[in-house]
């Protein structure tokens, strides 16, 4: 799938492999974890009430629009998070497995 | 006696400002940013180890920015500076700071908001679906992360931003085929005795249209956005209708959308500043004397927080806000430079009121919004459930619909949904903007996790 | 007569005024509602949201099995549901005292049809396998669950005016006189309300009112603690509160159908009913969460996103003020509920509603008297030995 976003210059960073959704992905050094994830995918989460997929609004942290989940189930503002090697990202929660881990 | 302990929260040109003040009268401010770099939104900078300079990041703004850069560091071991940290609550003359999964308690003498703004949003069908974003949120893709929102993105509002941002994209490389601005292009000329005001800045700006206008882009003035159009595989279109009154619909990957800024005041909120309502721009502001004195005991207003004066006057504010503070604490402050700051700030200030002319929030629209239309992101609220609640209920003020509706109820709370609801209910219910209020900020300001340990002294 | 005149004059516009006015015109009385700010908009909108019964005060319960009947039939009644759900509610513990409290409480509690189970350590965690591991046992009320509060008073004050209450909001009641026959009811705005009965609602404000017919209450203001997470998909059906043996270990919470949890207990946060406003104090949010994740450990990987307060009035003895003035004939109260009022709300105003137009109930409420205040003051005038409490 095409990412959403679109690189316009510097490209040249290394590369850092991370998970997204089960599958093995690499971004680059520098990336914000939304950026990591819309350079490759279209969405970041899907909405609670039904209404669709979401990639993030403002990327500040203000519309709090880009909560991502973590294999362990930990929950990630993709904004404001810096990508780190290996991260286990899942873009929406196991049903309930939530509540009892 | 012990030096008053004075807290500034946002590292943006205000707050540095601010900080340098204070440190100059010998005193030891702890500067709050909850971002990982300082600089704020306008000056933000990019994360180590990229490669663009200055002129690439800030255009005409480079210099502007290399001295803010230059402040910071240099302030750096003379203030207590605690980055990535959110200030998520304010009672009794105590912040609440949250850093790393910690939160400890920080009592004040004084308290300097210098929180910034972010966009003002009014809802278009369509405008929930992922490859919708800020024109704020896209002009950070590119700055900070030398991205674009999508390959063939469409700049959709009014304001100063549209077209900034529109231009560093086309500079930047992207792909830019049309900015589409809601205000009517009389309107610009109406404007124009107050934009000379600032005449560099009205210039910079009209270089920018030109710019835009020689690479071939499209500038339509006076639209009316319709929808934001979409599926499964992402975002397809745009349709709006001129200000001719014909519909057309256009291809795009991306909208980057936005109509101005709107002021970040949940702090100022929580430490029970008073707020009155702007006719002009219709939304309710701090109240701050002319030095940045909020109604407050102790707490002061710089930079878009309190008005949207940009961003230098953002500097401006804060050096003044920190000059006030001083005054008040007893402490040395100039007062002749204080009167020249004023000075300055009122000839900005008509410059903004300028800028409101020209590029005026289109209120009008929330009139009209189809049903269906999302107003506010969060919790999934239309135009439709809002107007429905209403008629139910008979609310006629933001919080009393927001209880009913759950408009503005969500993560972001409201930030980016409450003045549009704000106008869908005072066009529904008949009653004058100012008489629906405005959505109250609540603690914690953002999220705060469960997880988070409480630092005990 | 003037418009401003009706069998019944309501004094507060919250959840127990509001229902009170609904059964009061079920029953062909006319009625006037008067609320000083919205309907609704203090402590019977900002509360928990609790439809429980166990745990209560014994003599309480039958009260709130005549609340619990009415919540059940709300839509037909009403027209809206409140977004009750009969979910059940659970009670745990961590100590084996606290495990032997809930057993007697269910032994006593037999007679009022709770149906209490009491569930072990090795049944509860897998009955309920989101508790922490120091519940070491539960009471388990399997026909008590949740509402939301933000639409109850407001939903009752609609359905009493379609029934043909009139209702008066932002009018501040500032005085009511016994004239010869009517109460006169005077608002701040000037008008006048003139009636043969009226009913004090008037929450964590009540006693300022029954205070000028010479019956104080001690009633103190608190404000609960409440907090909302993010939204997660709906798995955690139980109300789930705690036989806490300290103030810090006592949060209550529960799952709403769109996901958020609700929470709120811990210490009380400071209320200023002269200006109407109470406030979460952050440390209190902060002394919350490991309470929190100690009963169900999966919300510490949440976020909350909103905390509110409201003023609620509480009475030494934390049991509410409801029944007939013990000095004014045709003058009643049914204020200060104590942070537990939300789910006898119903209750209250089909009780008053009986008792005003029947003189009597046949739901016991003696031990709600506002004369047991009076008692102790007469009491404690004639023995002034320190440290002396009457029972």
């Amino acid at each position: 799938m095409n990412g959403q976003f679109h690189r316009l210059a510097e490209q040249q960073r290394p590369s850092i492999a991370f998970s997204l959704d089960g599958q093995a992905v690499t971004a680059l050094e520098g990336d914000s974890l939304l950026v990591a994830i819309l350079a490759q995918a279209g969405h970041l989460r899907v909405s609670e009430f039904g209404d669709g997929a979401r990639a993030g609004f403002c990327l500040m942290g203000a519309c709090q629009d880009c909560w991502v989940w973590t294999a362990a189930g930990e929950r990630l503002r993709a904004c404001s998070t810096p990508l780190i090697e290996g991260m286990a990202i899942l873009t929406k929660p196991a049903e309930d497995a939530w509540l009892i881990p | 006696m012990a030096d008053p302990l004075i807290a500034i929260v946002g590292a943006g040109p205000a707050g540095l400002r601010a900080a340098e003040a204070l440190v100059a009268a010998g005193l030891r401010p702890v500067l709050i940013e909850e971002g990982q770099r300082d600089g704020g939104q306008i000056y933000r900078r990019q994360p180590e180890g990229f490669q663009r300079g200055y002129r690439d990041l800030y255009g005409s703004e480079a210099e502007r920015a290399a001295r803010i850069h230059e402040l910071s560091e240099e302030l750096r071991t003379k203030i207590d500076y605690r980055p990535e940290t959110l200030a998520w609550a304010l009672a009794d003359q105590c912040l609440q700071l949250s850093h790393r999964g910690r939160s400890d308690n920080l009592p004040f003498d004084a308290l300097i908001l210098a929180t910034g703004a972010t966009d003002r949003i009014m809802p278009l069908r369509g405008w929930n679906q992922a490859g919708v974003f800020s024109l704020g949120g896209a002009q950070i893709a590119l700055k900070a992360q030398a991205c674009a929102i999508g390959r063939a993105p469409i700049f959709l509002g009014t304001g100063p931003l549209l077209y900034l941002v529109a231009a560093q994209y086309l500079k930047a490389g992207a792909d830019v085929q049309v900015v589409l601005d809601t205000a009517p292009p009389s309107r610009r000329l109406a404007a124009l005795p107050q934009l000379l005001s600032r005449p560099g800045l009205l210039w910079r700006g009209l270089a920018l249209t030109a710019q835009l206008r020689r690479a071939g882009v499209t500038l339509l003035r006076g639209v009316t956005p319709l929808e934001i159009l979409g599926g499964e595989g992402g975002l397809s279109g745009l349709s709006f209708r001129t200000h001719g009154g014909e519909s057309k619909t256009l291809a795009c990957d991306a909208v980057a959308l936005g109509y101005h800024l709107r002021p970040e005041t949940q702090l100022a909120d929580l430490a029970g500043c008073a707020f009155h309502f702007e006719p002009e721009t219709r939304q309710w502001l701090p109240e701050a004397d002319a030095e940045g004195r909020s109604s407050a005991q102790g707490v002061y207003l710089a930079g878009d927080n309190t008005r949207i004066l940009g961003a230098e006057a953002a500097e401006l504010s804060g050096r003044l806000a920190a000059l006030a503070a001083l005054e008040d604490l007893g402490l040395a402050s100039d007062e002749t430079e204080r009167r020249r700051l004023v000075t300055d700030l009122a000839r900005m200030e008509r410059f903004r009121k300028g800028l409101v002319q020209a590029f005026p929030w289109p209120h009008h629209f929330a009139k009209s919004l189809p049903d269906d239309t999302v107003i506010c992101r969060c919790e999934v609220v239309t135009a439709g459930d809002l107007r429905q609640s209403l008629d139910l209920t008979g609310a006629k003020e933001v919080n009393r619909a927001k209880a009913f509706s759950r408009v503005g109820m969500g993560r972001c709370q409201g930030r980016y949904c409450g003045h549009a609801a704000a106008e869908v209910i005072a066009a529904a219910q008949g009653v004058p903007l100012e008489t629906v209020g405005r959505l109250r900020g609540q603690a914690p300001v953002k999220p705060l996790p469960v997880a988070t340990e409480r630092v005990v002294a | 007569m003037s418009a401003l005149s009706a069998d019944v004059i309501i004094v507060g516009g919250g959840f127990m005024g509001a229902a009170s006015a609904f059964f009061l015109r079920q029953r062909g009385l006319s009625v006037i509602l008067i609320e000083r700010d919205r309907v609704g908009q203090h402590a019977s909108g900002v509360n928990f949201g609790n439809v429980r019964r166990q745990g209560r005060f014994l003599p309480q319960l039958p009260l709130a099995n005549r609340s619990r009947e009415i919540w059940g039939r709300l839509p037909e009644l009403i027209g809206e549901d409140l977004e009750f759900l009969p979910t059940g509610h659970l009670r745990a513990c961590y100590s084996e005292d606290r495990f032997q409290m809930l057993e007697d409480y269910a032994a006593k509690a037999r007679h009022y049809d709770l149906d209490l189970e009491l569930i072990g350590r090795n049944a509860l965690h897998k009955r309920f396998p989101f508790l922490g591991p120091d519940c070491i046992g539960a009471s388990f009320s399997p026909y008590d669950g949740h509402a939301n509060p933000r639409l109850a008073a407001p939903a009752f004050a609609r359905a009493a005016v379609r029934a043909g209450a009139r209702l008066f909001e932002q009018t501040e009641v500032l005085a009511i006189d016994k004239t010869d026959e009517d109460f006169e009811v005077t608002a701040a705005k000037g008008q006048v309300f003139r009636g043969p009965i009226v009913l004090v609602t008037a929450g964590a404000w009540g006693n300022l009112l029954s205070e000028q017919f010479g019956e104080p209450a001690p009633l103190a203001a608190h404000g609960p603690q409440m907090a909302v997470t993010e939204p997660m998909p709906y798995a955690l059906k139980p109300v789930v509160g705690i036989a806490a043996t300290n103030a810090e270990e006592n949060v209550y919470l529960r799952q709403v159908k769109r996901g958020n949890i609700v929470y709120g207990g811990s210490r009380r946060g400071p209320a200023y009913p002269d200006i109407r406003r109470a406030y979460v104090k952050p440390e209190n949010s902060l002394n919350q969460f490991p309470q929190l994740s100690r009963l169900v450990p999966a919300l510490r990987r949440l976020s909350i996103i909103r905390t509110w307060s409201g003023v609620e009035g509480y009475l030494p003895d934390e049991r509410p003020i409801m029944g007939p003035s013990a000095k004014v004939a045709g003058l009643y109260y049914a204020f200060g509920f104590c942070g537990h009022g939300f789910q006898l709300g119903p209750g209250v105003g089909d009780v008053m509603a009986e008792l005003i137009d029947r003189g009597q109930t046949s739901t016991p409420i003696e031990d709600f008297s506002i004369a047991r205040f009076q008692k102790v003051v007469r009491l404690s005038e004639l023995s002034q030995t320190a440290g002396d409490t009457p029972q």
